[in-house]
């Protein structure tokens, strides 16, 4: 695709020539959030990241994958810089994101981040057309000629496969299908050529037979753009035609991470055979057996177990090691990281 | 099939409704039948009427219907021709029941859950209140949720434990056929895994028959062992488990099962193209044929449902020349 959009880099930062190594250094991150008392007295934290540590290279697309109320949304949201990290850093090439000041904040999340929400409908305003929704963004941005922001208009347009534009141009979300509204927030995140997309279960609300569509054009955009994908997804089938590597969130920390074939094929957590389990692919047989599913249910962030957070229903767990201590990352295999004891021996020989 | 009496016989089930923008034909000559304790999954995108079909079933209607017409035989009555009171003191609930989608929001907020649990027991079975709590109490514990939950309120309840209790909710008076309206497309793969697990324990216990109705594909499989696949209105296929996973006949239903990413084995997914076909004014002929790779000039007329080797399909591709 033509590169014609070059003017839509010149507020960016200038980080970009030295930045080869990673776009994103997030650093055992973590936000808690306090709960109070009738609004004043202290009464504990939700832990909702509690260390979490990644790189994201240029370029790559990493899938976070983890059940609801683990941690992943607060993560995606300290990464906009919505909320403040408790602890740790994130760094986004060279700027340390809490250290933005709120102008330069919103500066840096409409021009190097585009965020993809879940539900389309939801995430555009009724009352808008694509024209206006489209255009919000280039007016924030500063582009002042009507001409050449409806030309950029034109172009995203193209790029997510909303042909003819001029069909679309002054529709209403609720013209569309689902499959077109998510286009639309696509073509919205795109629009000022972000170095970073944030993706949030950016299919989950559309049809089984337009998934895979938004999913190819989502990929098709990362390759062309040379973009960096955060895919927050609860769905495991969904991952491999997608990212390259997977991490596995459990009660606000990763638990594992490892690129996505390695993980599919030899997962190492319990938590993540867990998850594989549950996850069927469509075929008869599943009706004949029960799946093996741990029991209970996702811990409280307010006060996680001791130790492993998965321990209470891990069916592996080491009697007076799991609940005691937390198991830090273990690399039983080159660029496969698991968080879990039984992993520990395993790296010494 | 004549040896197993059919629990559920639908015959040419139509339900129109009437909007400002002219009539939706949302179930448009709807004919299948189930047998006793098996269970049929319904297959479909969202707009092709699998929702409106279900409460068709169960006559659960809005005001706006247009026309709703055709025969619905369960356990051997044609309960079409109940009036509305008879149809709610022998059928609903009695005979059957359903657990609607987004059960999480279809709680009453204000009643405890074991009220609600024991409500139709009450109702139906005529049992006094301690009774029902007592049978509520037996339910609610084959679902999975603990019997004390019973004096909570819906709000203090996690989303699965929250689907469980619907769950229990459908099954208190023991009804022989319960509708699953996407009964956990809202929930956590664990979760998800768990809620399936129970279904099927409660098929194998009570000998209950499920109609399942979902979009998802993958989850689908766990509790079928028919299959049906609606598109815009009408079933296009209906066919056992086994071969349709393996081997779907219908266009549609061909592309529907090569769009279903798969954690195991590395097919690429494909997606259909195109989007289906409104309701207010579906195209004459095969309602597929626009997005159907294998069309032909006798798609233009509407195909007959042919029996292809014990499948019914609709669809010329079929039709024996």
């Amino acid at each position: 695709m033509a590169e014609m959009m070059d003017l839509q880099d010149a507020p960016s930062v200038d980080a970009n020539g030295d930045g080869s190594k990673s776009l994103l250094k997030v650093k055992d991150l973590r936000v808690w959030f306090e709960l109070r008392r009738f609004g004043f007295g202290h009464a504990g934290y939700v832990k909702a990241v509690d260390g979490v540590n990644f790189d994201l290279p240029h370029g790559d697309a990493i899938a976070i994958v983890g059940e609801s109320g683990c941690g992943k949304s607060s993560l995606m949201k300290t990464i906009l810089g919505l909320n403040i990290p408790t602890e740790g850093t994130i760094q986004f090439e060279d700027q340390v994101v809490s250290d933005l000041d709120p102008k330069g904040l919103q500066e840096f999340r409409s021009s190097q981040i585009g965020y993809v929400q879940q539900d389309p409908f939801g995430a555009l305003p009724p009352f808008m057309n694509v024209r206006r929704i489209l255009e919000e963004p280039l007016i924030v941005g500063g582009i002042s000629d009507k001409e050449e922001r409806l030309k950029i208009i034109r172009k995203s347009m193209n790029e997510v496969r909303l042909i003819p534009a001029d069909d679309y141009l002054d529709k209403f979300p609720h013209q569309m299908s689902g499959g077109q509204q998510q286009r639309v927030v696509i073509a919205r995140a795109m629009i000022r050529n972000p170095k970073l997309i944030v993706a949030d279960e950016p299919v989950s609300m559309l049809d089984a037979s337009v998934r895979v569509e938004i999913l190819r054009l989502l990929r098709g955009l990362q390759e062309a753009h040379n973009l960096s994908v955060i895919y927050i997804t609860h769905d495991l089938s969904t991952v491999r035609y997608f990212s390259e590597h997977i991490f596995v969130m459990y009660a606000g920390k990763i638990i594992e991470k490892a690129p996505v074939e390695d993980l599919l094929q030899k997962p190492k957590h319990p938590y993540t055979l867990a998850l594989l389990a549950a996850t069927s692919d469509p075929d008869y047989e599943n009706a004949l057996t029960f799946k093996e599913v741990p029991p209970g249910e996702p811990p409280s962030l307010v006060n996680p177990p001791s130790g492993c957070h998965f321990h209470p229903r891990c069916s592996e767990w080491i009697k007076g090691l799991c609940e005691v201590k937390e198991p830090p990352d273990f690399e039983p295999e080159p660029d496969h990281i698991v968080a879990c004891w039984l992993f520990e021996e395993k790296q010494d020989v | 099939m004549a040896k197993n009496q059919n629990l559920l016989q639908v015959e040419n089930l139509e339900l129109h409704f009437r909007t400002t923008n002219g009539v939706v034909q949302a179930v448009d000559g709807v004919s299948f039948a189930l047998e006793n304790h098996s269970s049929v999954v319904v297959l479909g995108e969202s707009g092709c009427g699998k929702t409106s079909f279900a409460k068709a079933i169960l006559r659960l209607l809005p005001r706006n219907v247009h026309k709703y017409s055709g025969k619905v035989i369960f356990e051997g009555k044609d309960v079409m021709t109940f009036t509305d009171e008879d149809f709610r003191r022998n059928v609903r609930w009695v005979g059957m029941s359903m657990v609607p989608q987004a059960a999480l929001n279809s709680l009453n907020p204000v009643m405890r859950i074991g009220d609600q649990v024991a409500e139709p027991a009450m109702i139906h079975h005529s049992m006094d209140r301690d009774e029902a709590w007592s049978v509520a109490s037996r339910m609610v514990q084959h679902v999975g949720v603990p019997s004390d939950f019973l004096r909570r309120y819906p709000f203090e309840l996690s989303g699965g434990m929250r689907q469980r209790a619907a769950i229990a909710m459908a099954l208190v008076t023991l009804p022989s056929l319960i509708i699953l309206d996407e009964p956990t497309s809202a929930l956590d793969l664990l979760t998800q895994a768990n809620i399936m697990n129970v279904l099927k324990r409660i098929k194998e216990e009570f000998g209950t028959s499920y109609i399942l109705i979902t979009h998802d594909i993958a989850t689908s499989s766990e509790l079928a062992e028919n299959v049906a696949v609606m598109y815009a209105g009408q079933i296009v296929e209906v066919s056992d488990a086994r071969r349709f996973f393996t081997e779907p006949l219908h266009p549609y239903s061909q592309k529907l099962m090569a769009s279903v990413p798969r954690v195991r084995g590395g097919t690429e997914p494909e997606f259909i193209t195109g989007t289906p076909p409104s309701l207010l004014n579906p195209p004459t002929g095969c309602r597929f044929k626009d997005r159907c790779m294998q069309r032909f000039e006798k798609c233009d007329e509407e195909p007959p449902v042919i029996d292809a080797d014990g499948i019914l399909v609709k669809c010329w591709l079929y039709g024996e020349e």
